[in-house]
């Protein structure tokens, strides 16, 4: 016998893996309409260290000449991002499970706790719940990003019916860079998303999958201590929140 | 933290994996087969017919929230760019004599007038600096100078022809043509144009006269007007044929 946890609720599971291939849509029809008009570039003056995108880049993903197309599956897929952020974010708020995402007083030291552990500095994992420090921050930027991402968007999308929107994000112009940067800014976090996952193993992986981590080195109970247990976690799945 | 807690076989456990390896393996798979059967999906005027119904329903949806008293911001002088982007020349041909040119107002069916640029410049003056967006993702602050559409609907009484759904623009040699809502024609910052940056229309930029539209993207802004008419159905649309949106509204 081996003694499991529950992790993620159903609902936040399909939240989760949704957004994986709708974010995915959405990035690569966003680079179809960037294209179009490509004039983001790190550096400084006339030096640049970084063009988005190299032409060599846009030429191998057959980016180029793809305007409406880019376009049409942006303004489809939109919706389902936009829904699927929109019912995350309420299921967050109605269920609670907001307290085990959202960083608190702690969360900024042992955020720094987290990190140095995870570059092998420093030893021990400060306590944790559902979410580490770290992963309180970052998920909780996530899904600022997300909403940001809405914002910067509509004021691209209806400048003029939404005058106000795009005047509050720094007007037309700033509201597309913003609209970029946030998308880097989404890639960065898949990036290390994904490192960090493989990192943590396939226990942690299996918990976004079927919902329960097993918990390790836990020694099995007599019968009749884990039919308490069972009982008693059927009843109010949710109390321990 | 009890509660969330169960004790489990090593069969259980790994049943219990496995269906869920399953579940994610067939949302990977509708995924991949939803994405095909898109694409696999005939074209409605260029665009992926699902798409196409989307980008429709978007109209009804957003075009809910347009008003007159919804304005594009309006910049000073100064900040109007002195050399305006030149962005594509259909329908609009170098061999060209404005002085012979009359704009071709079909009234209704059977019933066409025509109007000179001395004519429409009579009309009441209206200049607007506005940020003009193009569908590629550039914009640029440009100043206009023309008569408010709406004006020029008053002045030659076409109130029941405005009332209708759509205009339809015609360059004089019919090669770019564009569809509008009859709603967005009639935004007060909606003009027939003769005037950049304080002087007659440069050829390449549609004299002797263009639209300037700023609730709408580029490419509804037609260069060189030869014909206008009114019509309950979407027009003819030059690049709504190449796959874009019909209603490119900001």
């Amino acid at each position: 016998m081996k003694k499991i946890v529950k992790k993620h609720p159903l609902a936040i599971r399909w939240f989760h893996w949704l957004n994986f291939p709708v974010l995915a849509v959405m990035i690569w029809s966003g680079m179809l309409i960037y294209w179009a008009n490509d004039v983001y570039k790190l550096g400084w003056g006339d030096k640049t260290v970084l063009k988005f995108f190299p032409d060599s880049f846009n030429k191998a993903l057959n980016i180029p000449f793809r305007l409406a197309e880019g376009m049409n599956l942006h303004f489809v897929f939109m919706w389902v991002f936009a829904l699927n952020g929109l019912l995350y974010f309420l299921y967050l708020v109605f269920s609670g499970e907001w307290k085990l995402l959202a960083p608190g007083k702690k969360s900024w030291k042992e955020a720094w706790q987290v990190l140095l552990h995870d570059l092998r500095i420093r030893k021990e994992m400060p306590p944790k719940k559902k979410y580490n420090a770290a992963q309180r921050i970052a998920y909780t930027a996530v899904l600022i990003m997300g909403f940001l991402m809405l914002l910067t968007g509509l004021a691209i999308y209806k400048p003029a019916q939404l005058y106000w929107l795009c005047a509050m994000l720094g007007g037309y112009e700033w509201a597309r860079a913003e609209h970029f940067i946030i998308t880097i800014l989404f890639v960065l976090f898949f990036v290390i998303h994904i490192i960090q996952v493989v990192l943590a193993g396939w226990n942690n992986f299996r918990g976004m999958v079927t919902g329960f981590e097993v918990v390790p080195g836990e020694k099995e109970p007599s019968a009749k201590d884990a039919a308490t247990v069972n009982q008693s976690s059927d009843h109010h799945p949710n109390q321990a929140i | 933290m009890k509660n969330k807690e169960q004790w489990l076989t090593a069969s259980q456990i790994r049943n219990k994996t496995i269906v869920g390896l399953i579940s994610l393996f067939a949302f990977c798979a509708v995924c991949f087969f939803g994405w095909r059967w898109l694409h696999n999906q005939p074209k409605d005027a260029g665009a992926l017919k699902p798409l196409r119904t989307v980008l429709n329903a978007n109209e009804s949806i957003f075009s809910g929230m347009f008003s007159n008293n919804h304005l594009s911001k309006t910049f000073s002088k100064e900040l109007a760019a002195p050399r305006v982007r030149v962005n594509g020349d259909v329908g609009v041909g170098k061999d060209f004599d404005t002085a012979q040119w009359k704009l071709q107002l079909i009234r209704n069916a059977g019933d066409t007038q025509y109007i000179s640029l001395a004519e429409i410049k009579a009309l009441p003056k209206t200049e607007i600096i506005f940020d003009f967006k193009c569908i590629e993702g550039w914009s640029q602050v440009t100043h206009w100078g023309g008569v408010r559409y709406s004006d020029f609907i008053k002045k030659y009484g076409l109130d029941t022809q405005s009332k209708l759904q759509f205009t339809g623009l015609h360059t004089p040699d019919n090669e770019y043509y564009v569809g509008i809502d009859n709603k967005s024609m009639m935004h007060p910052q909606t003009l027939l144009c003769y005037e950049m940056n304080g002087k007659p229309l440069p050829m390449n930029q549609g004299a002797p006269l263009r639209l300037i539209i700023p609730v709408k993207y580029g490419v509804k802004h037609l260069k060189r007007i030869g014909t206008i008419f009114f019509s309950s159905q979407r027009p003819p649309d030059y690049w709504y044929e190449r796959g874009y949106d019909y209603y490119c509204g900001l």
